[in-house]
């Protein structure tokens, strides 16, 4: 069975058609990556997903159960967890009140000690957790939000541009951190734009174009499309 | 026994300002000067600093709400007028015999607590947010004045209370507490003043307590960032409806305190006026923290009745530059901005010394 599969979702922003028929489904312990040019509707569409937006028809299916109707808090519940396109980072909160906050509805008292210092150590912000989160650089800012994420341990993590703004190092790093979480059993949807880290980390590959999906395969296979070059990586990303 | 334990280390937190022997030293020094003051004074100065304590429960109520919660009220004065009628209804009706004025008490804050629970769970769970909110909370307050303002007829009465229009609400029983031989009745004195100094302080260090907890965490969240708030799996609209209920509760204690403190209550503790003052005292202290709060509100209380001496227009012009001025130099708090500032000091002190 699928952990995600999306069926025939459609999504207007009044005229904008910006999903269209959208089916997708994701396997159990896969990392997929979902790519298209600005504008395709890659965020819109994990918007849909987590119920902040409402199809206007379609249906999406977690575990096997239907949670189109459902609201966020509760898809969270069910095992599903986000990392925003723009870093979604409590500001104003130290980065070690970031983590508490994601973890405290799992963790309490020594326990919950242990795991912030764990999850201070995988991310590298050891050194910077009594500063303010909007005090960190945009990279950091990235961890963070990832590591509030996989605070939830959910099944499966959605990640929006998780490198954006990260130098060739750091990506590498950040693909690193996803194998790793990966390997414990997270299932991965990341939209991704720099093809470097799509090619170290993609099991499989799908392309959206103006909400529909274009194409779909491994990465060679991607890269090989022609019509994808034409569409999306003709442009400065190959 | 180790729940009561790590409660009390709740007392300190990143919600709160002050931690340390230092701030909890100066705290029972405080304390102290307050328990020992009726005793170097009168009872009519006495009565007159109650006054302004009772004030510094619905500052709290905002301090909650709009600081640490940040959804701007101008609700406040609907839930502090609700509990006020509420007490005057109940004990010109049933009188002060057996303790009913503490009944009276408690009934009329849930009253405005379940008020409050009506509009709270049509403003959060219909997700009016922001700017909404304000103007929401403002109609309700203002429409919730005019209807009591014209209440003036002898057709407007519950049971034998009158509700008297604009002319208020008068003569209801101070609050009296029930004791073998002679009930000890809290006039706006001495009595009061210790019953009232005991209220604020429980309340501060409960208020403490909840905003370093687990809930005053997703409290704050839910201000810097809502969405990611509900995207870590917490049901916003209901942390915000406990908020707003718990905030509604101590507007209620205000309500109740000043109608029984000066035994009368009109529709203008409603008005324009009455809304805006609270914000501009949590404005002024710094509203995302409890302790400048308090401050904050007595100080600019102190202030402004010593300035209504030259005449009420001057106070209120300079509760209108204080409120400009905040906004420039220190826009979370004056008070905020000083104990901070204190901090860093004492900080760098400590360092040198070290
Ligand atoms: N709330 C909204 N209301 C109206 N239009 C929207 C809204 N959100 C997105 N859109 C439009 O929908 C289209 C798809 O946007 P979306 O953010 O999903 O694209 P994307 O594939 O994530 O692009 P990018 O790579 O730039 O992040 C865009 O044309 C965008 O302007
Ligand atoms: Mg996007």
């Amino acid at each position: 069975m699928s952990l995600l599969e999306l069926r025939k979702l459609n999504k207007h922003f009044g005229g904008l058609h910006v999903t269209n028929a959208v089916d997708l489904s994701l396997e159990p312990g896969e990392i997929h990556c979902l790519i298209g040019p600005n504008g395709a509707g890659k965020s819109t569409l994990f918007r849909l997903i987590l119920g902040e937006h409402h199809p206007g028809s379609g249906e999406i299916l977690f575990a096997g159960e239907n949670i189109t109707a459902l609201k966020s808090f509760a898809r969270i519940h069910r095992g599903l967890s986000v990392k925003f396109q723009v870093p979604g980072v409590f500001k104003g909160l130290s980065v070690r009140q970031n983590l508490e906050i994601a973890l405290q509805s799992h963790h309490r008292g020594a326990e919950l000690e242990a795991e912030i210092v764990r999850l201070l150590g995988f991310l590298g912000l050891e050194s910077e957790q009594a500063q303010r989160a909007g005090n960190l650089s945009h990279g950091q800012k990235q961890w963070l939000e990832i590591g509030m994420a996989i605070s939830l341990k959910p099944r499966l993590l959605l990640l929006d541009e998780p490198t954006a703004g990260m130098s060739p190092e750091e990506t590498h790093m950040t693909g690193e951190m996803v194998q790793r979480l990966n390997a414990d059993g997270m299932t991965v949807l990341a939209i991704e734009h720099d093809m470097a880290f799509v090619r170290q980390v993609a099991q499989r590959v799908t392309v959206l174009h103006l909400g529909q999906v274009f194409a779909q395969g491994s990465i060679d296979e991607i890269v090989a499309d022609e019509r994808v070059a034409a569409i999306y990586l003709g442009q400065a990303h190959a | 026994m180790t729940g009561f334990v790590s409660l009390f280390r709740r007392l300190e937190g990143p919600q709160t300002v002050g931690r340390g022997p230092a701030f909890w030293s100066l705290f029972a020094i405080v304390l102290a000067i307050g328990l020992a003051y009726p005793l170097f004074s009168d009872g009519y100065t006495v009565g007159n600093t109650v006054y302004f304590f009772v004030w510094v429960f619905i500052a709290l109520s905002l301090c909650l709400i709009w600081g640490y919660g940040g959804s701007l009220s101008f609700g406040q004065t609907a839930f502090f007028g609700i509990a006020g009628y509420g007490y005057g209804v109940l004990t010109l009706n049933f009188g002060a015999a057996y303790g009913f004025t503490l009944v009276a008490f408690v009934a009329a804050i849930a009253i405005a607590a379940l008020f409050a629970v009506l509009l709270g769970y049509f403003m959060f769970f219909g997700r009016i947010a922001g700017v909404f909110l304000g103007i929401v909370t403002l109609a309700v307050t203002l429409m919730l004045e005019r209807f009591m303002a014209q209440t003036a007829g002898p057709e407007w009465h519950i049971g034998s209370a009158r509700l008297n229009g604009f002319n208020g609400m008068s003569a209801m029983p101070p609050l009296t507490i029930p004791w073998p031989g002679q009930p000890i009745v809290l006039f706006a004195d001495v009595g009061l003043y210790y019953f009232v100094l005991g209220l604020l302080v429980f309340v501060y260090l409960a208020l403490r307590i909840l905003m370093n907890s687990s809930f005053g965490n997703v409290i704050v969240a839910i201000r810097e960032n809502p969405e990611r708030a509900e995207m870590l799996g917490y049901d916003i609209r209901k942390y915000q409806l406990i908020t707003f209920v718990i905030g509604a509760a101590l507007a209620g204690i205000s309500g109740v305190l000043y109608t029984a403190w000066g035994q009368y209550i009109t529709p203008s503790s409603m008005g324009m006026t009455a809304a805006a003052l609270p914000l501009i005292w949590v404005a002024v202290g710094g509203r995302s923290d409890l302790t400048s709060t308090v401050v904050g509100t007595l100080v600019v209380l102190a202030a402004f009745q010593a300035l209504t001496i030259y005449g009420s227009q001057y106070a209120l012009v300079f509760m209108g530059v204080l409120l400009v001025l905040t906004v420039l130099i220190a826009p979370n708090g004056l008070v905020l901005g000083a104990m901070n500032w204190l901090g860093r000091l004492a900080a760098r002190l400590t360092r040198r010394a070290g």
